[in-house]
């Protein structure tokens, strides 16, 4: 039937031509890994290797956290054929608002967090009532939501400035890392903990992109040539083991990138495995079928954004707490980072189609663009144009494989 | 036949006739040794296809044929270089990189879906793309009177500033006819244009390419009602299996029903409506009284005064032109997604119900399958597996978490019980052909295993053997007990299928009759009175 199942070929000259198949009809899924890989040893060339250095993944890490949880929500909301605007000063605001409740009511950091996240997603769930239920259109609903929050910042911090943060709590969220396992004390310029997470992260992929293959093989599906499928397993080893080995050189694992790790994880679940997944893509992929199978259009825009409005408070807290303070200016721009890294990670904008997983990495693809450009002294003006260069480029890749392969 | 009545209508062009009596001989389209692959599916090998001038050439063939995939390499849809072998017009050849190239060569297609754009006048959707320039504007008054000669030309007698969403679907399709002739197109090739068209409409249109061809317009006809095929084509082309099976001509008297069917099929069908026991039980599965609805969009009431039953075990029809309010019924009956304002009482087996969401007629045992089958029906952009088990993934979840195995092989059930042909069920329901797409909606509804089958035009656009699949399966679930409500505008397929027939007329039942009652003529008068 389909020459992909072919699971032979152990001549070199099949092994290329395979590698060279696979990735052609895979292109879009592909592309954006290629993309942030070249990236990567571009800025590591031209920084003389700053860029790869320990020091500089982890900042370049967590710099990402808060965009990066961003356009894990952003994903499904653009994937819902909406679009929110509101997401950046929503979290700016909502980051005031922790400050707040720290030093000027005294709470407990473990009351303002989940405080601060409930307060999200009743923003969210605002939208979605406008929306969905008067249906406004989203563009509207959310900038009206933008100047409403920005308003909101400036009044929050207008006594004060800039409210500064004293919970070392709280703030180890944006600086803090994982501890090392209690004990171990050889080996004292490596983090322990950082390496063994890294080595059962390895494990666990390798054993389900495995038991993922058999199941396929079973049903006669089409699954990678074995030695793309080694090639795949090998690259993507290497990957992770090559960044655990960097984090583990400097301080271990943020507390930024486990949230991001949790956040990625937990959203890639429900949207590849639940049912609530696949209903968010199908009112995507076309809304008045999936009403008409049953399924409730107006319940998946409130659960959209309601996540959307959460994510933004985890975002706006990950902000300030990397700052240890509440700026003015927190939350500017930070929407159009998000819909950027989501783009560029693959969604679609007719609707139904991007992955949380694509959307992570655009977002540490504009992430690293700003990094790698500011390491190399690059003016900010400079900095805009390229990015805004990538995503035009991202968006041109899209369109133009859209029709290739499946 | 018509050809040899000249049209009542000035052809504007008067040449044109002349022009194509000189010529007769050479074939004015030639696709030579065409040959189109998509990954995984060989949709032509090696086909040709030749149409002479002035002539209205049918080309038939089972879902999935490759029919529409011919045309779209004959239009550019497919550009020169994804496809191999050669275009002639002319004899000259041709390498259209894009739809524009053929339109400059005169190829103009209309698809199935209508291309219009709903909230622009019919002057302007005829002209655009083509719009009439003065200096770097648009001459509206120019627009306006070259849109009513086109306009007449086709017949279509409504205001040109009309905007094409208040127009219903038969004068959408001249509209599309009006814009192709708007510029002098040579090949004009319609893909199934009376699919979604009444008789009366359907009869017009077919009227309207007689006329054309009295013009000089050659026409390609892709359609799989063979009656009209046999009515109107000079020449009727044969796909199978992405191959030409044979070319019929009329004149030479090879036109005939079975034959086409053979040669579509590659067996022999005698009797399309496959016989089944009549063993209705006594029980009311369902019933509505009183239904009432009122559209508060059109500000109109759409139903008055419904009264209808099925019993277990039958096949009710519901029959009536199109626009008469069979969907409209049905869809306020299945938990009212355009929000009607209903008012009335629904009964199934016995138990008064309301439903607000479809969800909740779903969860009560109906099951809708939808008229139109692209628009509210699939998700194209997602594969076979995600379309047939949406309206059910409860069964196939534990704790919200999908079993991916079960879904498989479920999907692979219906797959193989509906014979739906692709490559594999992870193939996006978007790559398949019409019919195909269709069995894949019906798999959806027979997935949530419903009491009461509602299928609104379950044949459209579906090729005779797939047809005969359709309705053996209707048959097999009757007799399992389903009940069936089946709307349809086909009446030989009312006739054929149902135990009781209802007609609909501008929202109202007009008329109910067992089917040994019933004729063609008589549902005719009570959907149209
Ligand atoms: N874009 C595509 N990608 C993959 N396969 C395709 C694509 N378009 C068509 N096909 C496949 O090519 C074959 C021919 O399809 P085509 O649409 O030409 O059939 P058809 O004769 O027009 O059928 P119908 O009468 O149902 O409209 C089918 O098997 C279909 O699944
Ligand atoms: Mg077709």
């Amino acid at each position: 039937m389909s020459s992909a199942t072919t699971t032979r070929g152990s001549k070199p000259v099949s092994f290329i031509s395979n590698i060279a198949r696979v990735l052609s009809e895979n292109v879009r899924e592909y592309g954006m890994f290629i993309a942030l890989f070249a990236i990567m040893i571009i800025f590591t060339i031209t920084t003389e290797g700053t860029f790869m250095s320990s020091r500089n993944i982890v900042n370049l890490v967590n710099q990402a956290g808060y965009i990066a949880v961003l356009a894990v929500g952003m994903t499904l909301v653009i994937v819902i054929r909406q679009i929110d605007l509101s997401v950046g000063f929503l979290g700016g605001f909502l980051g005031a608002v922790a400050a707040i409740g720290m030093t000027q009511w005294n709470l407990p950091v473990y009351i303002v967090i989940p405080m601060v996240l409930v307060l999200g997603i009743l923003a969210g769930m605002i939208i979605a009532f406008l929306v969905g239920q008067l249906g406004i259109p989203s563009f509207v609903a959310s900038l009206a939501g933008w100047l409403i929050y920005r308003g909101a910042i400036l009044v929050v911090t207008e006594a004060t400035g800039t409210i500064i943060i004293n919970d070392d709590t709280f703030n180890a969220l944006g600086n803090g890392f994982i501890p090392e396992i209690p004990g171990l004390t050889f080996w004292p310029e490596i983090h322990k903990l950082t390496l063994l997470l890294g080595i059962i992260g390895i494990v666990m992929l390798i054993f389900n992109e495995i038991k993922n293959r058999k199941n396929k093989l079973a049903y006669n599906f089409d699954v990678l040539p074995m030695d793309v499928f080694i090639l795949k397993l090998v690259f993507m080893s290497v990957l992770i083991g090559a960044v655990t080995w960097l984090l583990a050189g400097y301080q271990g694992l943020s507390w930024t990138a486990v949230v991001v790790l949790v956040v990625v994880a937990v959203y890639n679940f429900i949207t590849t495995r639940t049912v609530l997944g696949r209903h968010i893509y199908a009112v995507g992929g076309n809304p008045e079928a999936a009403e008409l199978s049953g399924i409730d259009v107006k319940k998946i825009t409130y659960i959209v954004f309601g996540s959307m409005g959460m994510l933004s408070a985890l975002s706006g807290m990950l902000f300030a707490s990397r700052l240890r303070s509440a700026t003015t200016t927190a939350g500017t721009l930070w929407e159009l980072d998000a819909i950027a890294a989501a783009y560029v990670g693959g969604v679609s904008a007719a609707g139904g189609v991007g992955k949380v997983v694509g959307s992570i990495i655009g977002a540490l693809v504009m992430m690293s663009l700003t990094n790698g450009m500011n390491l190399m002294g690059i003016g900010i003006s400079y900095q805009y144009m390229v990015r805004g260069a990538v995503l035009a480029a991202a968006v041109i890749f899209d369109v133009a494989t859209r029709n290739r392969g499946k | 036949m018509g050809e040899t009545s000249f049209p009542k209508l000035v052809s504007p062009n008067p040449q044109e006739s002349a022009h194509v009596e000189g010529t007769m001989a050479e074939p004015l389209l030639e696709m030579r040794n065409i040959t189109k692959t998509f990954p995984g599916v060989k949709a032509l090998s090696d086909v040709s296809f030749e149409v002479n001038k002035g002539e209205i050439h049918c080309l038939v063939g089972e879902n999935g044929a490759g029919k529409s995939t011919l045309m779209k390499v004959l239009s550019g849809v497919y550009p020169h270089g994804e496809y191999t072998g050669k275009i002639f017009i002319e004899g000259v050849e041709q390498t259209f990189h894009s739809i524009r190239d053929s339109e400059k060569a005169g190829i103009a297609i209309i698809y199935q879906e209508l291309a219009l754009v709903p909230e622009m006048t019919v002057y302007e959707n005829i002209f655009l793309t083509n719009e009439i320039r003065n200096g770097p504007l648009i001459d509206w008054n120019e627009t306006v009177k070259r849109a009513s000669e086109v306009m007449k030309r086709v017949g279509l007698d409504v205001n040109p500033a009309a905007k094409i969403k208040t127009l219903g679907v038969g004068k959408q399709q001249l509209v599309e006819i009006a814009k192709a002739l708007s510029r002098d197109v040579k090949i004009l090739i319609l893909d199934e244009p009376t699919s979604a068209l009444n008789e009366v409409d359907s009869e017009n249109l077919l009227n309207l390419l007689r006329d054309l061809k009295a013009n000089g317009v050659t026409c390609i006809l892709i359609s799989h009602k063979l009656v009209e095929v046999i009515g109107i084509a000079d020449k009727v082309t044969v796909l199978r299996d992405g191959k030409t099976i044979s070319t019929l001509n009329a004149h030479a008297g090879e036109v005939k029903e079975n034959v086409i069917i053979k040669h579509m099929v590659g067996r022999e069908i005698d009797n399309i409506y496959p016989k089944r026991e009549h063993i209705v039980s006594d029980e009311i599965m369902f019933e509505v009284r009183n239904w009432n609805a009122y559209n508060p969009a059109l500000g109109r009431k759409i139903l008055k005064d419904i009264n209808f039953h099925v019993k277990k075990g039958e096949i009710v029809g519901i029959s009536g032109l199109m626009g008469s309010g069979r969907t409209e019924l049905a869809l306020s009956i299945f938990g009212n997604p355009d929000k009607y304002r209903v008012d009335g009482e629904l009964y199934i087996k016995g138990k008064k119900q309301r439903f607000h969401h479809p969800n909740q007629a779903i969860g009560a045992g109906v099951a809708y399958v939808t008229e139109d089958r692209k628009g509210d029906g699939l998700i194209l952009i997602q594969d076979v597996k995600q379309n047939i088990t949406i309206a059910n993934l409860r069964a196939l979840s534990k704790r919200g978490v999908i079993d991916f195995n079960s879904e498989i092989q479920a999907a692979e059930q219906y797959k193989q019980s509906l014979n739906i042909k692709t490559p594999t069920i992870e193939q996006k329901v978007m790559n398949l052909s019409g019919g195909n797409q269709q069995k894949v909606s019906l798999g959806k509804w027979l997935f949530v295993k419903p009491d009461i089958l509602i299928l609104d035009e379950p044949t459209r656009g579906i090729d005779v053997g797939a047809k005969f699949e359709i309705y053996t399966i209707m048959n097999s679930l009757v007799q399992q007990g389903m009940s069936i409500i089946m709307i349809s505008s086909e009446l030989p397929e009312i006739l054929g299928m149902s135990d009781r027939i209802y007609v609909v007329s501008s929202g109202s039942i007009t008329g109910e009759m067992p089917v040994e009652e019933a004729t063609q003529e008589k549902i005719m008068n009570l959907a149209t009175n």
